[in-house]
């Protein structure tokens, strides 16, 4: 009976052992889906490849726990309704072990109820406030909009705005129907309540829109000293053209276009841009604060390039990367990949990555606000290369990385 | 707001300048579906595909886009050709149609736009052209030549489309494949080949349609589905198989369009469109000038 029980044992123990080997030998797969076509494609295709090239190199020093790291993704066409099927197959077909978001507020929302109900620490990739009403302890967002992104994502317009002599006072408020520029706006109504601003325009359009002169038009007919412009790609383009046709006149244009960060529409607006006012992730006016940042871009462009995606790779990709390496040295400091404790150390310390330290607040924003407010200028033709050097953008806030102040009115200083 | 005459002159300009581009979008539409009975829900596909060609010679050789277009309209008439050809022998003349002939073109959409995304990846994509950053401005009018330009041509493209119609022999016989194709067959005319050449005609205008589209706006291979309502829109509001009315209508809608967008606010401006359509359609069923 002895030698039975012994073993038994000794079976039971060579059985674990093997299973725990095919375990390590599983890959660590992370599941999510992209936009790899529909409207934000473009963005889309960009943060996969930072992806790619994060695993690449995960693997390359070994793996996470000792497994090789597998990507498992599928196209989310830039399309809400696809996100819960998407994820629903991630999780319990392809059994991946961890999940992040796709690109954007509007497929990153879609996720959200699944996440909660599994109980999964959910690393999202620039989504605004999508938290705000979910509330869900185990949420984190690689844009440093701040943490308190309805409002924080607007305020380097509106702080930039009361720099400006004498002080505003009309604003007009503007944006797609959707997801993001909503949430946009919202914040820029605080702004305006809080400024004590008056509002002479507030109105959203449809995104499929063809022609925006009308629009514009209609803004200018209010006269107002601000336009804060909240727009997907397509619309930043159409909205950017219609105000040089028609001619508007504002003492600040801008804010929050999506789509002027990246290569297709800088070098397709051109000398549009001038004097117009956006955000940006990253300028090479501020690569200085920056330092390991040239070595990702420097293999990011390169395969870009060939695989025909932004080639100057400014805007997401890096925040990409450095979601996944956040993920990367939580998973490494905790040992294993228990949701709960991942979530607590991410809640718990700081993260160092190529867009810098990364630290989160209780809601899974970013501590401190990092987005940059600037101002275009300069640019005299429709190339690539101006935006590959300093020179053309004004850093305008936060203080931090400021590089010059604000050149208004908007239409005499669009040189 | 206080509407001003400048404000409200501008609104008409880009009402009619915007349904000058909505016409050639869909007069296309109006021959195939309107006179042929074909329901090429493929037809905005096409329109991309001349899109990103304009780009491709324009980017390559700077030729002017819509000259482009205009230049290799041959060949998408040769296309619809061969396009109609394969729809008749493997649904037409088997008596299938209506559901499998609708998920044939819906299967060209999607295939034409997926070999964009492989061959041009999922950028906005966009041309230059001397005029298209240009401004004509007439005291307070302002007429954008972005605009402008495709809406010249595209209303000498489709008032050329009804004279061909209405005063050649075989303008004719599409007019008479409409209406009775036993009839026309009887006269010893083929209904068939009738039917191919001026499919190959609605293919021919999409193409066009695309140089206009990219010379208005960025273009990136998903955007034809967002103009699928719009086009029948178009021909069922002008009338089925009326030329004349898918002119009308598209001036219609881009009026509706833009002084919603201009006076109430943009959001309005789709549920306007369309409810006036259905207004229309309340009270003549057939369209502005339907028979």
């Amino acid at each position: 009976m002895k030698i039975i029980g012994t073993v038994v044992k000794w079976l039971g123990a060579v059985l674990l052992a093997a299973a725990g080997v095919a375990t390590a030998q599983q890959p660590l797969k992370i599941g999510f889906g992209m936009s790899l076509t529909g409207p934000l494609a473009g963005n889309g295709k960009a943060a996969l490849i930072s992806m790619q090239i994060w695993a690449e190199d995960v693997n390359a020093r070994g793996g996470l726990l000792g497994r090789k790291v597998e990507l498992v993704y599928y196209d989310d066409q830039t399309n809400p309704a696809t996100v819960p099927g998407i994820y629903t197959k991630l999780l319990d077909v392809d059994k991946v072990d961890l999940v992040v978001s796709g690109y954007g507020t509007n497929v990153i929302a879609p996720a959200m109820p699944l996440m909660m109900q599994r109980k999964l620490v959910f690393m999202s990739l620039f989504g605004l406030n999508v938290n705000g009403k979910f509330k869900y302890d185990r949420y984190f967002q690689i844009m440093p909009a701040g943490p308190d992104p309805a409002v924080d994502w607007t305020r380097g317009f509106f702080e930039t705005a009361m720099t400006l002599n004498p002080k505003p006072r009309t604003v007009a408020l503007v944006g797609a129907d959707a997801e993001y520029p909503h949430l946009a706006l919202e914040g820029a109504r605080a702004h305006v309540k809080r400024l004590g601003l008056k509002v002479v325009y507030d109105k959203t359009y449809p995104p499929k829109t063809v022609d925006y002169s009308p629009i514009v038009r209609a803004i200018q007919a209010t006269n107002p000293d601000l336009v804060y412009l909240a727009s997907y790609p397509p619309d930043s383009a159409g909205m950017v053209r219609a105000a040089n046709e028609v001619g508007l006149k504002a003492r600040m244009f801008g804010g929050g276009l999506v789509g002027t960060q990246f290569a297709a529409l800088k070098t397709q607006l051109g000398p549009l841009l001038n004097g117009m006012i956006n955000y940006e992730a990253y300028v090479p006016e501020v690569n200085s604060k920056f330092p390991s940042l040239d070595q990702f871009l420097a293999k990011y462009q390169g395969r870009a390039i060939k695989e025909g995606v932004d080639p100057l790779g400014f805007y997401l990709p890096p925040y990409a990367y450095a979601m996944m390496q956040v993920l990367e040295q939580a998973i490494k400091a905790v040992g294993s990949l228990d949701q709960g404790k991942l979530s607590s150390y991410m809640h718990t310390f700081e993260f160092d990555t190529f867009v810098g330290k990364v630290r989160f607040a209780k809601n899974g924003e970013w501590a401190i606000p990092r987005m940059l407010t600037v101002q275009y200028h300069g640019i005299r033709a429709n190339e690539l290369e101006p935006w590959m050097k300093p020179g053309h953008v004004t850093v305008l806030y936060p203080n931090e990385y400021k590089t010059g102040s604000v050149k208004a009115p908007y239409h005499e200083n669009k040189k | 707001m206080e509407i001003s005459t400048a404000l409200l002159f501008n609104a008409i300009i880009a009402g009619l300048l915007l349904g000058g581009f909505y016409a050639a979008v869909s007069v296309g539409i109006s021959i195939s579906f309107g006179m042929l009975d074909v329901v090429n829900i493929a037809h905005p596909g096409f329109v991309i595909l001349g899109s990103y060609i304009a780009y491709i010679v324009n980017s390559r050789y700077g030729f002017d886009p819509i000259l482009v277009a205009v230049a290799l309209s041959p060949l998408f008439f040769l296309l619809g050709m061969a396009l109609y050809r394969v729809y008749y022998l493997c649904f037409e003349q088997r008596g299938q149609e209506s559901l499998r002939g609708l998920a044939f073109f819906f299967g060209i959409l999607f295939i034409t736009e997926v070999v964009l995304i492989l061959v041009f990846g999922v950028d906005y994509r966009t041309v230059k052209s001397v005029y298209a950053e240009t401004t004509l401005r007439l005291g307070v009018l302002d007429f954008p030549l972005r605009l402008v330009v495709p809406f010249l041509v595209s209303v000498v493209m489709v008032v050329g489309i009804q004279l061909f119609l209405t005063h050649t022999f075989f303008g004719r016989a599409v007019l008479a494949v409409a209406q009775d194709q036993l009839a026309l067959r009887l006269m010893g005319v083929n209904p068939v080949r009738v039917k191919q050449l001026a499919f190959a005609l609605s293919i021919s205008t999409a193409g066009i349609a695309g140089a206009f589209l990219i010379v208005i706006q960025p273009v990136e291979p998903s955007i034809g589905r967002e103009y699928i309502g719009l086009v029948f829109a178009v021909c069922v509001l002008g009338g089925m198989g009326s030329i004349w009315g898918t002119l009308l209508a598209a001036f219609v809608l881009g009026l509706a369009e833009s002084f919603t967008s201009t006076f109430f606010g943009p959001s309005w401006a789709p549920a306007v469109s369309f409810g006036l359509l259905l207004l229309t359609l309340a009270f003549r069923p057939s369209g502005l000038f339907g028979r």
